[in-house]
């Protein structure tokens, strides 16, 4: 039995179309793309009449399992991110980057020019009314890495959904299509990238 | 003019294109209601031929349309799918090659590489950023320059030149390394001859050259491209061919 159908919530085989399994997560993001997923309001019903959800915000499961579509907010500014992100794409037969960050780095990558050691400094110990301020090294803490990254630098991915955030209208169209069988298509006045 | 005064044309898509003696492709295309993409060309400067975003096909060979001269019975091809994908590119490099972080920039909603990207259905990069580190020029009280945005389209260049009368602004070194300059010993911006008032200030499609205190005065999802696409708004900017005079 596959990991997702041992997945509780799982469909069982009764004949019904199976439902789109989706995964989510927000790596160097802000999660306001997963609220802008939220802001498509009452299409979440239509939604889970065709999909299920592993990997979520909402779900809370921890690791990626086998999924028709991952869905992956923010870019790569740490070690951890690269794995969560390696994970989503060995899983999902579609990686769909979503927002500004996911796309070009976003936010967070305005430290680029940066050097990372100057970077921590400024943050972390010369900033006024850091009196007692130290450099963190939990070992928990997933190292940064010296710049951050546009998911498509490190995976390949399948489709793009620009916008900081991108529009509700905009994530409701991909999965409309998706789940009519169409090939995506957003149209003017749902390609932002703003 | 034909013998019998007809005006000449040109075919564009197979579609007949009447020209004046003199205008280039793009000039044409654009009086006669035609949208060939473009990001240097703009219809009050001589054309420039530098960002091929206009690449089109005339008889097998590409070439840039906004300095293509016009000519009687030429057949020219613009919305093929390998040209628009070439045009895709060329604004995807674009992209990568400077820093646009649309949703913290000024000009957004406003910005003609943004609006041209929108039109080709450019949802990513697809290549490498480079991540350039380009300072900004605050120094002026008015005015601020981000480089990081500057699309090399010169521009700023011909309307400092040739309607302010000032050269303001050049630009400098080759191929990667080339980048905007500012005319002034110090290099700052404050010590150019630079006004407000200037075309030059007024012409930059994108977000480099800044009015202070204008900011998101107007708020982003209301700016000039979210209305409608640059397609439909760059042929309302361009010099319409008068209407054929009606026979005696
Ligand atoms: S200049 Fe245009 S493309 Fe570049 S960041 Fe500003 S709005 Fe975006
Ligand atoms: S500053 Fe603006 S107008 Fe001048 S070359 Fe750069 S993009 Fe063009």
């Amino acid at each position: 039995m596959s990991r997702s159908a041992q997945r509780e919530g799982s469909p069982v085989n009764d004949g019904a179309p199976r439902k789109l399994r989706i995964a989510t997560t927000s790596l160097a993001g802000c999660f306001g793309c997963h609220m802008s997923f939220l802001d498509i309001d009452e299409k979440l019903f239509d939604l889970l009449r065709h999909v299920e959800f592993d990997r979520t915000p909402l779900t809370d499961i921890k690791h990626c399992g086998p999924c028709d579509i991952g869905v992956v907010e923010g870019g790569i500014c740490n070690a951890e991110n690269v794995h969560v992100l390696r994970e989503f794409r060995r899983n999902c037969k579609i990686l769909v980057a979503i927002g500004a960050c996911a796309l070009n780095g976003g936010l967070p990558a305005q430290r680029n020019h940066v050097d990372l050691g100057a970077c921590l400094q400024e943050v972390y110990l010369t900033e006024p009314g850091l009196a007692r301020g130290c450099m963190p090294n939990d070992p928990e803490l997933p190292l940064p890495l010296d710049k951050v990254h546009p998911l498509h630098e490190v995976v390949k991915v399948d489709y793009s959904i620009p916008g900081c955030p991108p529009p509700a209208e905009a994530i409701w169209s991909f999965f409309a299509d998706v789940i009519a069988g169409r090939t995506p298509h957003l149209g003017h006045g749902l390609i932002h990238y703003d | 003019m034909t013998a019998n005064g007809a005006a000449d044309v040109f075919l564009l898509d197979g579609e007949p294109i009447p020209f004046a003696p003199g205008q280039t492709v793009m000039q044409a295309a654009l009086a006669a209601g035609h949208y060939i993409p473009h990001l240097c060309f703009h219809h009050d400067f001589k054309p420039h031929g530098s960002c091929k975003v206009c690449t089109v096909r005339v008889d097998g060979a590409t070439t840039a349309s906004c300095t293509l001269p016009a000519q009687a019975g030429m057949s020219v091809e613009c919305k093929a799918d390998d040209l628009e994908e070439n045009r895709r590119t060329l604004v995807q490099m674009l992209f990568v090659e400077g820093n646009h972080f649309c949703p913290s920039c000024e000009k957004s909603g406003n910005c003609l590489l943004q609006a041209v990207a929108y039109d080709l259905g450019v949802l990513d990069a697809d290549l490498d950023y480079f991540f350039p580190s380009r300072p900004l020029d605050a120094s002026h009280p008015d005015l601020l320059l981000d480089f990081n945005r500057c699309i090399l389209c010169e521009l700023c260049v011909r309307a400092s030149a040739e309607v302010d009368g000032k050269h303001v602004f050049a630009l400098s070194g080759r191929g990667i390394g080339k980048h905007l300059i500012v005319n002034a010993e110090s290099g700052r911006l404050v010590d150019t001859t630079v006004a407000v008032t200037d075309k030059a200030v007024d012409v930059c499609p994108v977000g480099v050259i800044i009015r202070k205190r204008v900011g998101f005065a107007v708020p982003i999802g209301r700016r000039r491209f979210d209305a409608r696409p640059v397609s439909a708004q760059a042929l309302e900017d361009a010099p319409r061919r008068a209407p054929p005079e009606a026979a005696p």
